[in-house]
């Protein structure tokens, strides 16, 4: 298994290249979700893996880090791993009936590799620079998805987007050369044991570079003070893209790649802890307030991204294993829930035409599917037993509470019952009261998106499973120790290396 | 000192993007702002009475920079060629469907 | 120029002619030489795309579009990545490590020597010449109506 870890870049590189030839829909389809499928296996076999051997380090080439770039894979790798590459599979299923009504399929599911193999090397990798490099291909990848419809709403949502993440890259790339100049070495567990050794005092180069890719890192992953981008990317993209943004690009291009460099390379201080406390529960309230608001449905459903990205950063700025393990599942429960929520917007906007709430009304008896499994996601997102989001938040707020942060639990609680409120709305706009005169003919969304949908609710309903201690301990234990011991990442990768 | 002017390019770069209000222009700022990056990058690999790092049979190998900066920057170069090319695509597009390059006027989305 | 699809006066048709096959000829080398010499396949790309845009400048889209056209293009870019691809691949297939160096290492400064290097330079080139030739063709000469 070692030797297929490579696979995660390389097939999903291939077919991107293979499925642009392509003129002819169908075998299109096929192969982009022949690929996706093989990923998903593939990282569920990682799962296995690294239960077995423990950290895997991968020389590419066979040349020696820190001369040589190397992929490490433990278990925050396989958390993302499997979140990335499951919602994948299911977004490029749905996406077998949605793109229909937009042109240039191939190119579509083209773009999608490529964002898809951005997402995976930037989760697998073990050097600094080729963090950076796969982070700007997710980038350039998803810029483009986003203005795939190519109306004037999308290419404005999308210029924003492009110049204000490219501007979070440079400031990325500029961390990455200062900490280069200053360690002279790429390597994150060179780098992380050159700074154990170097400095016991706070430094200021080292605290710049911290700040800078707090910076560049949080703008990626929506975090208040950097959120302006979110709200009119996510709408304007197509459905599935949409469920892949939200779902798991500002989790793996955003929250992963901080707390690999904050957690592994840098070491957790406290002061950072508290940063990301006090970022998670501003961008908590800031997230459901505007949200609230809202008559878009993928506009509040993207307000909302930022509120529950908030509860993950809260969950993890406490720095207790409680928090910590909350905090991580609540990021594999968001991406399970928001994808699902979106797939469900995409489908009313692919049966009723419109996105805007004060029009629809009365859908429950024309769409059943779709209303039942946008009940599921809403009862988990706001946090309703015995679904999975109820789980994840009751850890948060118990491990607010726990580390003698009363405030912070009772923000919490806000912002959930805010989150329920505003579901209500939906829920009640769109599938409920009377059905208007001009949806008297909706049918039901085809099957291929209506499988996808119903997938995600099953795993909606059976999240609390992964609680159980059999199932967490193959996925959420390990991630959760990674991030405790941050300081033993680089004495073990070494270990490795031998 | 050489690393000023790298200053200066970034803050050159970030006054367009932030002050101008002419989509070619912020784009203009943008490619500054990544060209000082990758400047800084260069820098940052220079030694003292340094040669180029070719290896050649007659020169011995002591006295080059570093070479990997300049492998990281032709990276960062492509990178930034193809983040240009995309906006440059998207400003053209973006002209067709407002008739307006002026960013004050396209402003549909809000909220 | 006057009338972009018939392309510039007589004397820049006539010196294009002259110099654009010494370009390509300029592309190539510095693409073959990527490994003894600065340059390697992405200035050669760019060079050898330069030579493409710089029949489109001098002639007009329409006769520039017999030499290469959009389809060849579209092709040539995704044969490029998929040779790069491949050539790592085989690294994996034979011994089992990504992107091995496998093909003899030579002996230094010959121009037949360190392993895999000049092949991926050569798929390297291809990929980035025709691509860059594509975004040019596309900014330039597409009209709405056509495809993205």
């Amino acid at each position: 298994m070692t030797r297929l870890l490579p696979l995660f870049i390389a097939l999903p590189l291939g077919c991107a290249f293979l499925v642009n030839l392509f003129k002819n829909k169908k075998a299109a389809d096929l192969l982009a979700n022949l690929c996706t499928f093989i990923l998903l296996i593939l990282s569920l076999a990682t799962i296995y893996t690294v239960k077995a051997h423990g950290i895997v380090v991968y020389k590419v080439g066979n040349w020696i880090p820190p001369i040589g770039i190397s992929m490490v894979v433990d278990g925050l790798t396989v958390l993302l791993l499997v979140t990335v590459n499951l919602i994948s599979f299911l977004s490029s299923l749905y996406s077998i009936g949605y793109m229909e009504k937009y042109t240039a399929k191939p190119k579509f599911y083209s773009l999608f590799l490529l964002m898809l193999t951005g997402m995976n090397g930037l989760i697998v990798t073990g050097d600094l620079f080729n963090m950076f490099v796969f982070l700007e291909l997710a980038g350039v990848a998803s810029y483009a998805l986003v203005a795939f419809g190519t109306e004037a709403e999308e290419l404005e949502a999308s210029f924003k987007y492009m110049i204000l993440s490219s501007l979070a890259a440079s400031f990325v790339l500029l961390g990455v050369a200062m900490l280069y100049s200053y360690t002279s070495s790429l390597n994150m567990a060179d780098i992380a044991l050159t700074l154990a050794q170097k400095s016991a005092s706070p430094n200021v180069t080292v605290l710049f570079i911290a700040v800078l890719f707090l910076m560049g890192f949080g703008l990626k992953a929506a975090i208040v003070p950097f959120h302006p981008w979110l709200p009119d990317a996510h709408p304007a993209a197509p459905a599935p893209i949409s469920a892949m943004l939200s779902g798991v690009l500002i989790k793996a291009l955003g929250i992963y790649a901080m707390l690999r460099v904050f957690f592994c390379v840098f070491g957790a201080s406290p002061l950072f802890l508290e940063t990301l406390c006090i970022l998670g529960i501003l961008s908590m309230i800031v997230g459901v307030l505007l949200a609230v608001g809202q008559w878009d449905v993928k506009r509040l459903l993207a307000y909302h991204s930022i509120s529950q990205i908030g509860y993950v950063l809260l969950g993890i700025g406490l720095g207790t294993p409680l928090g910590i393990l909350g905090g991580l599942f609540h990021l594999f429960n968001h991406s399970m829930f928001k994808s699902l929520l979106f797939f469900n917007s995409g489908s009313l906007d692919y049966a009723a035409g419109t996105r805007n709430l004060k029009e629809m009304g009365g859908l429950k008896d024309a769409m059943p599917v779709t209303e039942k499994t946008c009940l599921v996601a809403s009862l988990s997102i706001s946090g309703i037993p015995p679904f999975n989001g109820f789980w994840s938040k009751l850890f948060i707020i118990v491990a607010c509470v726990q580390a003698k942060h009363p405030g912070y639990a009772l923000w919490a609680i806000i912002g959930s019952l805010l989150t329920l409120s505003s579901f209500m709305k939906v829920m009640r706009y769109a599938f409920y009261g009377m059905p208007k005169k001009a949806y008297a003919s909706l049918k039901e969304v085809p099957s291929s998106m209506q499988a996808a949908m119903i997938i995600l609710a099953i795993i909606c309903l059976l999240g609390g499973v992964l609680l159980f201690p059999l199932f967490r301990s193959a996925l959420l234990q390990p991630a959760v120790d990674v991030l405790i011991n941050g300081k033993n990442y680089a004495p073990i990768v070494f270990s490795k290396l031998k | 000192m050489i690393y000023f002017l790298c200053l200066v390019f970034f803050c050159v770069g970030l006054y367009g993007i932030l002050v101008k209000r002419n989509l070619i222009k912020i784009i203009i700022g943008m490619s500054i702002l990544d060209y000082s990056v990758n400047l800084f990058l260069v820098l940052t690999g220079y030694r003292m009475g340094g040669r180029a790092p070719i290896y050649d049979k007659t020169q011995e190998v002591k006295n080059m920079v570093d070479p990997i900066p300049q492998a990281l920057v032709l990276t960062a170069i492509v990178i930034g060629l193809a983040v240009l090319a995309l906006m440059i695509a998207i400003a053209v597009r973006l002209y067709e469907k407002y008739g307006t390059y002026d960013i004050t006027e396209i402003r549909k989305l809000r909220g | 120029m006057r009338n972009p699809k018939k392309g510039m006066t007589l004397i820049v048709k006539e010196v294009t002619r002259l110099t654009v096959g010494l370009i390509f000829l300029f592309g190539i080398y510095i693409m073959l030489h990527g490994h003894l010499t600065p340059g390697g396949g992405f200035a050669g790309g760019v060079i050898i795309a330069l030579s493409f845009i710089h029949i489109v400048l001098a002639y007009g889209g329409d006769f520039a579009s017999r030499k290469m056209n959009l389809q060849t293009a579209t092709f040539l870019e995704s044969l490029g990545g998929l040779m790069f691809l491949l050539l790592a691949l085989l690294g994996l297939i034979f011994t089992g490590v990504f992107f091995l160096n496998l093909l003899p290492h030579g002996t230094p400064f010959e121009l037949k020597s360190a392993g895999i290097i000049p092949l991926c330079n050569i798929a390297i080139c291809i990929k980035v010449g025709a691509g860059l030739f594509l975004v040019f063709i596309l900014l330039t000469t597409f009209r709405p109506g056509g495809d993205k």
